[in-house]
This record gives structure tokens, C-alpha cells and sequence, in this order.
């Protein structure tokens, strides 16, 4: 079959001054009709840039400068501007990341979709609107009337990007890029978009590049697969060939990385709990004026739980499931309004202000973004630090001990005396790791910790924690909303929903055998789900 | 109907703010070195002693601070705003002779400012960092540097002395009494030169602001999503970006709706005008308190009615403001 | 050093700094170029700029040197402008971070306070406050203080809010830092940037309402101010009108170079948007 999108040597030039001087060197790919090609990579890879390039929606500052792009045999850089908007939206559509913030806020659904047919059709506005609601039905969108009319902040994630599928699928396009569209959905909303996706294309034998960082995702719906790193493709073939056999170094780094589903045969745990929550409530009560227009949100609703000495309790579920509401109240960043957080006998959620702050040496927590959890205008040495002075030890001393924990957690000693802005992700939470181990707490809350991470390096923090949970005999709470990372690393697992836990046991029991419909929905989401079956996690990839 | 309980909730929060601007400024009045009564002999050319108690005890005076607080109040509540020592009729009347030339002035400054930021802000925008919006940015450092009322001078040296287009101050020519379509034109004409003096400055502002609005809503996603349909920038400003860009901008002028009603004090007297700006001025000169307090609560009003059209017109063009509670 | 580069990288910014130095420099060297009272008799009225080489810019209608005021009127710009400011950022810091931080109860009833000052056209207050407590330099400066704090305190309440809930203020809580220290030491230094840059606006902004105020001969009249001279020369508009030009000139560079200033800084903080 000959390919209708051709990327022939294509290379795309950054602003001068940066830490790389092209985005993409010498790339080379091809789509053909009726087919879903992957490019799959980690932050940085240009990936998206490749996106942006085949559309020339470059930002200011980046060029193409090199190599040719065709598109029905003719070449997108050489077409002046004019001829290129009749391609976008009709000859190449597009979907993007965040349907939130891809669609303009104050226009309403039916409106943005119907602008396709005005931007290239003659159509008369009622057709516009019949064939927009035709398409709001294709893409199998609840009350598609309702949709039409709505406008985005009243639609749900996956409905938006539904309507942003039937966006960009309005004109039938030869070719249709993808950018990561299900990367900031749930699992199960995940699940449905794929697999919309998936027989849309069959249906319409439409082209699709596919981009994103998710091998499970690439295992799930690529017919094809490339992988690209810093802005080269270093692997390109059949999905089952390149995930099967991967060729290339880097490929077999990064498959190796994806945790599998399976769980690790299970650890003796100990039978003395120190940590037990019984009917820990919080909820909250928003709007409301002179008691009207009131809305009530049970974030946490009656959950009990037990963590046993040198253990780790797994708490999933999606977003609003109230998983990171129960981490910040175990912390009390959060006040629960009923209940009891017993740690070691004695009950946080009771404690005054003054004594949560002096019990705050025995539970610490790792925030989800390297990026928002450490400030940026204190040195890394002095954020660990800052534990150990507030509660009473002399600052040189504190200071010191702060050099140490950066050995502990894999850092350069000396790197203390830099600021967070000079460190990578996964240093960053290395230093959040080294700041809430300061203060040697029995109890550690991890709320997402590696889920901004790439994947290689999220291996690299998942396997230093692991570590240390041995050294210093720590209990973990492990808060995430990735079954895979939680299949590796805890021993015991709580399913919550809609604030409550419906399921919680061993962690090998709940997956391998789901009891709750919803714990069985969670797992049968999950894209790729023979990605890594069979094989021990984090085992060096035999170079 | 939303929109409508939204902004009627907002209004109904502002009446505790106006109590306490009131109380605030009373009180504040209360520290001021002699009273109405004084002002008032003073006018007469002086008088006795038993003349000023009985006058202080004809207005209340004599009173302790929170009785005549709690007086003034309840006579607020029936809309009597007091007595004019000064100009020997209520204040009331006193104010609403004064308001139509402030109202007048506020309304043409703001729409100017209004339609003249957006538009140099959409173009400079547009174009930015190119020769228009240098100049266009430029110019606006200029009129936002520059004094208000040395303006009008200026404008009035220009066009009213030297080349004599236009009338230096007044509201209207007294020296002819037009009527209708006439009187209108006339008016109009005074108006050119204040309106212009009050209004480039806060075209500055809007300028400013729509300008930064417009380039951070060009950075936005879904202005992507419009060019990856194949639109055109033109399409692309005014279909999707304005409306986004505009929403700092129509905040702003709630918040300022204040400030700008100040900055009428100067430019009326500046021209001349006979505005609810040049009698503050003029009660503060002669110690007219009844009055100044008078026009701190109907300038407080037009504020409170002005961020009324202001939510409004949000709520019109934001459709998530009414979904939110 | 960094923000030094980003800052003399734009010709706007250098260009404010420039004006800014010379102003400066010309109320430094106020007393050593025109020691005598710029308010007392210097020669005769009205004579024009660059016509007597003893008055470079002029007499007023008073006799009293056009120079001679603008070099001292430079110092009253500055002092009140710096002063006021000084009042307002403090004023709006304190009770942007109090609202901000503490939420609910706290920030309503500050909130409240803060929209009665909005809603008060702020030119009417300073009437107020003036007509209630005089004209002196120190109660015109005060005044103005207070009635331009508002902006402030809402820039400040903004970046709270959105600061208090960041995760790196969170794990300082859960480190069991005080408040005060949370938010003197991690929300504030960082709140700080936007706050100082938006100073120079309200320094712009005090500068002109001291002039209007001096203009309609409400400012202390004892000091030399260029509103003070505008005013005087409005008398003489329509033949002398240098005697109000003149001072309203030295108002717009002095006011234009605060606000250069301000925008080189903000750019040079924020470099993100450096490309505007």
C-alpha cells in the first residue's frame, strides 16, 4: 500500500541558546491509509515536535529545516500558507492532550465543531448543525442534543474529548494525528477513548499518527511503532515485532521499565499494624447562599484500613476517588471530620495543632510534582534541613545530616548548595524523598510520587524506594492512580471510588482474583496488559 | 434569569460595603477642625454663641457621634441626605443638579477608553513588536505618564486659545440658551476636550491590558486547535481570541470604576464643569461636610452601579460565571 | 547578575533607568545647583525660557525661578512617591497575605474592607483625608499611602491564594512549620516579585495624584511641588503657558521613568515572556 504521509529526512531547528540545537534530526517516517502508527517516547524526544511539524504549527523560533513532508505526494513545507489551512482541519485533523484547555471556553460545543464545515464547506447552516449532531452521535456521546448546546466546562473529561474527536473527524481527513489524547484521562475513560479511536479508523480507514509515552497505550492500538529519543527515531517496525524483539538498546530500556500487571510473590508481613484508620470521613460542602444552591462531596466516606509494621498499603483509584484526600488527612494537611487515624496507638486525627506538629517526626509525605514541591528560592541543602531545625536540631548539624540523606537517596553531597531549578525530575523527588526521611518517620505517605516521572526514571525511584523501605524499615502508604506501579510495590491494596473503599486485601489476591465490579473494570481498562507479563520488574535489561 | 441572581447577589453584597464606607467616612468626618455650623457663621460674617447652639441643636449636632451616626443613617435609609449649610438647599438637590455632567463625562470617557484600548490593543497585539506596536505602545506610556489635568491644559492652550476649535471649559454656552438638537451639539462640544483629557489616560491602561491579555490568550490550546482547522489568524482573533481577552479588561473597569470617578474631580475643575467632581472640591474648600458626605454615597452608588453592568456583561460573555454556584 | 543581563537586554528598561538616574540627579543636586528657597522672589515675572541666561527655564508669575523649582519640585516627586508607596505596598502586603493565607472569615472580612476602599473613588478620599487632617507634606504622603493600597493587597491575596496550596508550601506544613513561618519564610518570598514590580505603578500613581492634588492648591503649598507650578501657571495660560508646561514635562519623565522601570523588571523576573 503506498503511504499518504511521508516524512523524508525531516529535521526541525530550536532557537539558538538552547541545551539542543534541533528538535528533530534526519527523521523518517511513513503512514499509509488505515493504519495506526505509534511515535512513542519519553519527554524530549520530539515526539510532539513531530506533530507540530507535519501540521507547521511551530512556535515562534522553531523551523523546519530540513527534509521534506508529504502529504498525497506533495511536500507541506514548500505549500504557502493559504494552500496549508485548507490542509489542516480537512486533508490532516488533529486531537491534543488536554481536551479541557483545547477548547475555547466560552463557545459552545456544537459551535467549535460546526466551524470545521464553515472553515472548508459552502454547507447552509442547518446541514452544519445536522451533520454536528451526526457526529456528536458517532463518537457515542451521552445526550448528543445536550452536548450541541453545551458548552466544555459542563462536559466530562472523556466527553470532551470525544467532541474533540468528532471535531477533527468532521471532514473525513486522510490523516488524523493524535497527541497524547488519553494521557490525562482516567483509566476506564481511557479504555472507551482507545478504543472509540480504534474503530472510528477502521471504520473510516483513516491514517493515524499516534503519539504518546505509553507503551501499554502502544501495545493496545499500534499497528506500527517508532521510537524516537532525543529527536531521532532509533527503532521503527511492526508493534509485536518491536515490543516482542526490541532491536535497540534503548527500546529494550524502556519496555523493561513498564512495570507489569503481575504482582511479585508476596512478603511475610508483620501482625502488629502501625498505622489503622477506622471511619475516617471528610466532607466538603461548597456554594451555598443562605442555603440555596448547596452541593455536599463525600471525599472520604467511612474508610477503615490497616498498614502492618514494614509494609506498603496501596491505596488506587481514579481521579475524584478521594485517594489524595485520605493521604493529606493522614498528615493532617487535611482536618477529617470523623473517624480515627491510630498511628502507633495514638490518634493523629485528635490531636491539637501544636501536637500535630511535634508528631509530624514519626508521618511524613512525598508529593506527586517534582516540580510544585520543593520552593524554588531555597537551596536544595536547606529544604532537608528545614525539618530537622524546626524541630530542634542546630542548624550546621541539620545541615550535615542533609548531606547524608543526599547519599542515602542516590545525590551528589555536594549538590546541597544548588537550587531545585537545577535539578531533573527525578532528582527533584529524590531530594522530597531525602527531605521527608530527614526527619525519621516510621510512616511515610507517598501521594503519587513518580506518576510526573518519565518511565525509565520512574523505574530508577521506584527501585530506590524499595530499597530504602528495607534499610530503614519503613511503612509506606503509597497513594497512585497506575495499577502497574502499584502491582510492584505494595504488599497490600485499597480500591477506593467515589470516596469510599470498595475493595482492599493483598495485593496478589485483589488483582489476581477482583471482587468488586468496578476493581475488575480498573484492571480490564488497563492498556497493554501483556506488556511485561511474565517477567520480574526492574531487572536489568541485558545489554 | 442566571445571569440576573448572580449580579442582583452581588448588589445585595455591596449594601454592607456602602454601610461601611459610610460609618468610615462619618467618623472620619467627625475628626475634621469644625463643623457645618461654623462654616455656616463663618459665611454670615460671624455670630454669638447662643446663635451657634441653636443652630447646632437645629441640625443635631449637639448630639454624642453615635446618635448623629444613627440619625444620619436613618435619614439615608428615607433618602434625605441632609441640608446644605452652604447652599441653603438640600443636599440632595444640590447633588442632583450637579450629577447629569459627571454622568455625562463618565460615560463618554469610558466608552472612548473602552473602544480605543481595544482597539490599539488588539492592533499593537497583532503586530507585536513591529513598528505599530511600538507606537502604539509608546504612545500609550505617554498618555498613562501624564498628568490628567496638565493635559486639559495643554489641550485647552492647543485647540481653544490658539487655534480656537473648541470652547475652553463651561458645560454649555450660557451666553445663548439653544434648545433641543442644538443644545445637544453644543454640549457635546464642551465635552470633546474633558472627555478626551479624562479618557486617554484609562485608554492607556485598557490599551496595556488587552495588548498582555491578547498574546497570553494567542499562547492559549485551543487557539491551536482553531489554527489546526485550517483557520486564518484574522478568523482566529475574532473568533476565538477576543472575547477571551477581553474578560481582564471588562474586570478592570469595575475595579477602577472608582479611580476614574476621582480623576473627575481634577478634570472638571479643570474645565469648568459644573460635575458632582467640582462640588467635592468645592465643599471640601468650604467645609461643606454635609455635602461631601452627601456625594461620597452617591459616588459609592455609581460605582456599585457601574460593577453591576460590569458583572453583567462578564456573566454575557463568560459562560462558566453562571454555572459556578 | 543574571536578572542585570535580562534587564539591560531591553532598550525600553535602559532608557527608564537613564530618565530615572536623571532625576535622581536632579534632586541631589538640588541644593548645589539653586541654593536659595526656589519659593522666594528671584527676579522679575514672566520672563521666557532660554530669553535670560540667569533663569535657564524662566520665571512664574511670582518672580520665583522655573529651574529652581523643577530641581527641588524633583525631591517633593520622589520623597512623596517613594514614601507613599513605601505605605501602600506595606499596608497591601499585610493584608493581601493575611487574607490570602488564612481564607474563609479572615479574607471576607478583609476582602470587604478592601472593595470599600475600591468602591470609594480614592481622588474623593484623599479630599477627605486632606480636608480632615491638613495639608502638610507628611499628611499628604500618608494619605496617599492609603488610599492607593488596595491593588496591592489584592495582588498579594492572588498569589497567596494560589502559593498556599502548592505542594512545597504543604510539605513545610507537614514538616511542622509554623504559620508564620510558612508564610514569612516560603509563600512571601515568593509572592514578593509580581508585588515589587507592580510598586513602580503605584509609585506612577502616587506621583500623579501628589501633582493633582498640589494642582488644585490642596498639597502642603510650602514646599516646592510641580503641581504646585502647574496650578500657579494655569493664571497665566493663555499667553505664558510654559510656566505650566515646563513642570508637566518633568511629572511625564518622571513618571514614565518609574514605569519603564517597572516593565524592564518584570520582564526581566518573569523570562518566560521575554518575547513580548
Amino acid at each position: 500500500m503506498s503511504p499518504i504521509l511521508v516524512l523524508d529526512d525531516v529535521s526541525v531547528r530550536l532557537p539558538a541558546g538552547g541545551d539542543r540545537s534541533h528538535a528533530m534530526a534526519n527523521v523518517s517516517l511513513s503512514l499509509a491509509a488505515n493504519e495506526i502508527l505509534c511515535v512513542v517516547g519519553e519527554s524530549g524526544s520530539g515526539k510532539s515536535m513531530t506533530a507540530n511539524a507535519i501540521m507547521r504549527l511551530l512556535p515562534g523560533g522553531v523551523a523546519i529545516d530540513g527534509g521534506r513532508i508529504l502529504f498525497e505526494g506533495r511536500d507541506l513545507c514548500r505549500l504557502g500558507e493559504a494552500q496549508m489551512r485548507e490542509v489542516r482541519g480537512a486533508g490532516i485533523a488533529m486531537i491534543f492532550q488536554e481536551p479541557m484547555t483545547a477548547l475555547n471556553p466560552l463557545r459552545t460545543i456544537g459551535d467549535q465543531i460546526g466551524e470545521m464545515f464553515e472553515l472548508h464547506t459552502d454547507l447552509p447552516a442547518a446541514e452544519i448543525a445536522a451533520r454536528t449532531l451526526a457526529l456528536l452521535e458517532e463518537v457515542r456521546i451521552p445526550d448528543p442534543a445536550l452536548a450541541f448546546r453545551a458548552y466544555p466546562h459542563e462536559l466530562s473529561g472523556g466527553q470532551r474529548q470525544r467532541a474533540m474527536i468528532a471535531m477533527a473527524l468532521a471532514l473525513d481527513p486522510k490523516v488524523l494525528i493524535a497527541d497524547e489524547p488519553t494521557t490525562a484521562l482516567d483509566v476506564t475513560t481511557q479504555a472507551q477513548i482507545l478504543k472509540l479511536i480504534r474503530d472510528l479508523q477502521r471504520r473510516k480507514g483513516t491514517a493515524v499518527l499516534f503519539i504518546t509515552h505509553d507503551f501499554g497505550v502502544v501495545a493496545e492500538i499500534a499497528d506500527r511503532v517508532a521510537v524516537m529519543r532525543e529527536g531521532r527515531v532509533v527503532e521503527a517496525g511492526a508493534t509485536a515485532a518491536v515490543l516482542g524483539e526490541p532491536r535497540h538498546a534503548y527500546t529494550r530500556q524502556l519496555i523493561a521499565a513498564v512495570p507489569p500487571l503481575e504482582a511479585p510473590p508476596p512478603r511475610q508481613l508483620s501482625g502488629e499494624p502501625i498505622l489503622a484508620l477506622a471511619h475516617v470521613s471528610k466532607t466538603y460542602r461548597t456554594g451555598g447562599f443562605l442555603g440555596r444552591g448547596k452541593r455536599v462531596t463525600h471525599a472520604v466516606r467511612d474508610v477503615s484500613l490497616v498498614l502492618p509494621r514494614g509494609a506498603t498499603l496501596g491505596i488506587v483509584g481514579e481521579s475524584g476517588s478521594g485517594k489524595s484526600t485520605l493521604a493529606r488527612c493522614l498528615v493532617r494537611l487535611i482536618d477529617p471530620e470523623s473517624g480515627e487515624i491510630r498511628l502507633n496507638g495514638v490518634d493523629l486525627a485528635g490531636l491539637s495543632r501544636e501536637e500535630m506538629r511535634a508528631a509530624t517526626r514519626r508521618i511524613q509525605m512525598v508529593f506527586q510534582d517534582p516540580f510544585a514541591s520543593l520552593n524554588p528560592r531555597r537551596k536544595a541543602g536547606e529544604a532537608v534541613a528545614q525539618g530537622l531545625v524546626v524541630h530542634g536540631m542546630a542548624r550546621p548539624q541539620a545541615l550535615a545530616r542533609a548531606r547524608e540523606l543526599f547519599g542515602l537517596v542516590g545525590l551528589d553531597p555536594a549538590a546541597t548548595e544548588r537550587y531545585p531549578h537545577e535539578f531533573s525530575g527525578g532528582q527533584r523527588q529524590r531530594i522530597g524523598l531525602a527531605r521527608a526521611l530527614a526527619l525519621e518517620p516510621e510512616v511515610l505517605v507517598a501521594d503519587e510520587p513518580v506518576s510526573a516521572l518519565d518511565v525509565s526514571v520512574q523505574a530508577q525511584v521506584l527501585k530506590l524506594l524499595a530499597e530504602l523501605r528495607e534499610r530503614l524499615g519503613l511503612s509506606i502508604v503509597f497513594i497512585t492512580h497506575d495499577l502497574r506501579v502499584a502491582a510492584q510495590v505494595c504488599d497490600l491494596v485499597a480500591v477506593m471510588q467515589r470516596g469510599e473503599v470498595v475493595e482492599a486485601g493483598p495485593i496478589g489476591a485483589v488483582f489476581g482474583a477482583p471482587q468488586h465490579p468496578y476493581t475488575r473494570e480498573l484492571l480490564a481498562s488497563i492498556p497493554g496488559r501483556e506488556i511485561g507479563a511474565g517477567r520480574r520488574f526492574a531487572e536489568e535489561p541485558t545489554a | 434569569m442566571r445571569v440576573l441572581t448572580l449580579a442582583g447577589r452581588r448588589l445585595a453584597a455591596s449594601i454592607p460595603t456602602l454601610i461601611l464606607i459610610l460609618v468610615g467616612v462619618f467618623l472620619l468626618l467627625q475628626l475634621a477642625p469644625g463643623d457645618t455650623v461654623d462654616a455656616l457663621m463663618a459665611q454670615m460674617g460671624g455670630g454669638d454663641a447662643a446663635t451657634a447652639r441653636q443652630l447646632r441643636e437645629f441640625y443635631g449636632l449637639d448630639l454624642s457621634v453615635w446618635a448623629q451616626l444613627g440619625n444620619y443613617l436613618w435619614r439615608l435609609v428615607r433618602l434625605d441626605l441632609g441640608f446644605s449649610a452652604i447652599y441653603g438647599k438640600p443636599v440632595a438637590t444640590v447633588i442632583a443638579e450637579r450629577l447629569p455632567a459627571t454622568i455625562l463625562l463618565m460615560t463618554a470617557s469610558l466608552s472612548f477608553a473602552f473602544f480605543f484600548g481595544l482597539l490599539l490593543g488588539v492592533v499593537a497585539a497583532r503586530g507585536v513588536n513591529k513598528w505599530p506596536d511600538t507606537l502604539i505602545s509608546t504612545l500609550g506610556l505617554m498618555f498613562y505618564a501624564m498628568p490628567t489635568f496638565w493635559f486639559g491644559l495643554m489641550a485647552i492652550v492647543v485647540f481653544s486659545i490658539y487655534l480656537q476649535w473648541l470652547p475652553a471649559g463651561g458645560f454649555e454656552d450660557i451666553t445663548v440658551s439653544y434648545t433641543g438638537l442644538r443644545r445637544t451639539l453644543d454640549i457635546a462640544l464642551h465635552l470633546i476636550l474633558p472627555t478626551l483629557t479624562l479618557g486617554l489616560f484609562y485608554m492607556a491602561i485598557y490599551l496595556r491590558i488587552m495588548r498582555g491579555s491578547m498574546l497570553e490568550v494567542l499562547n492559549l490550546d485551543f487557539v491551536r486547535t482553531a489554527r489546526s482547522k485550517g483557520m486564518d489568524e484574522t478568523r482566529v482573533v475574532v473568533r476565538h481570541v477576543l472575547r477571551n481577552a477581553l474578560l481582564p479588561m471588562v474586570t478592570l473597569i469595575g475595579l477602577q470604576a472608582g479611580t476614574m470617578l476621582g480623576g473627575s474631580v481634577v478634570v472638571e475643575s479643570v474645565f469648568s464643569l459644573p460635575g458632582l467632581g467640582r462640588l467635592a472640591y468645592e465643599s471640601v474648600i468650604q467645609r461643606d461636610l454635609n455635602t461631601l458626605l452627601g456625594i461620597i454615597f452617591v459616588s459609592a452608588l455609581l460605582v456599585i452601579a457601574v460593577n453591576f453592568i460590569v458583572d453583567l456583561l462578564y456573566a454575557r460573555l463568560d459562560p462558566r460565571i453562571t454555572a459556578g454556584s | 547578575m543574571d536578572l542585570v543581563k535580562r534587564y539591560l537586554r531591553s532598550p525600553a528598561a535602559v532608557i527608564g533607568l537613564l530618565l530615572l538616574v536623571l532625576v535622581l540627579a536632579m534632586a541631589a543636586t538640588a541644593d548645589l545647583f539653586y541654593p536659595r528657597d526656589p519659593l522666594a522672589l528671584a527676579g522679575r515675572p514672566l520672563i521666557w525660557p532660554f530669553s535670560n541666561p540667569r533663569f535657564l527655564l524662566g520665571t512664574d508669575n511670582s518672580g520665583r525661578d522655573i529651574a529652581a523649582q523643577i530641581f527641588h519640585g524633583a525631591r517633593i516627586s520622589l520623597l512623596i512617591g517613594g514614601v507613599a508607596t513605601a505605605i501602600s505596598i506595606m499596608i497591601g502586603i499585610t493584608i493581601g497575605a493575611f487574607a490570602g493565607y488564612y481564607g474563609a472569615f479572615v479574607d471576607t472580612a478583609l476582602m470587604r474592607v478592601t472593595e470599600a476602599f475600591q468602591t470609594l473613588p480614592n481622588f474623593l478620599l484623599l479630599l477627605v483625608l486632606v480636608a480632615v487632617f491638613g495639608s502638610t507634606l507628611t499628611t499628604v504622603t500618608i494619605a496617599i499611602g492609603i488610599v492607593s493600597w488596595p491593588a496591592s493587597a489584592r495582588l498579594t491575596r492572588a498569589e497567596f491564594l494560589s502559593l498556599r496550596n502548592r505542594e512545597f508550601v504543604q510539605a513545610g506544613r507537614t514538616l511542622g512549620l509554623r504559620d508564620a513561618r510558612l508564610i514569612f519564610g516560603e509563600i512571601l518570598p515568593n509572592a514578593l516579585p509580581p508585588v515589587i514590580v507592580y510598586a513602580s505603578v503605584v509609585m506612577a500613581i502616587a506621583i500623579l495624584l501628589e501633582s493633582a492634588l498640589a494642582f488644585l492648591k490642596l498639597s502642603d503649598p510650602n514646599v516646592a511641588s510641580w503641581g504646585n507650578l502647574i496650578g500657579a501657571g494655569r493664571d497665566v495660560l493663555r499667553v505664558q503657558w510654559y510656566v505650566s508646561a515646563i513642570p508637566g514635562i518633568a511629572i511625564l519623565i518622571t513618571v514614565l521613568a518609574v514605569s519603564l522601570v517597572g516593565q524592564g523588571l518584570n520582564d526581566a523576573l518573569n523570562p518566560r515572556l521575554k518575547r513580548r
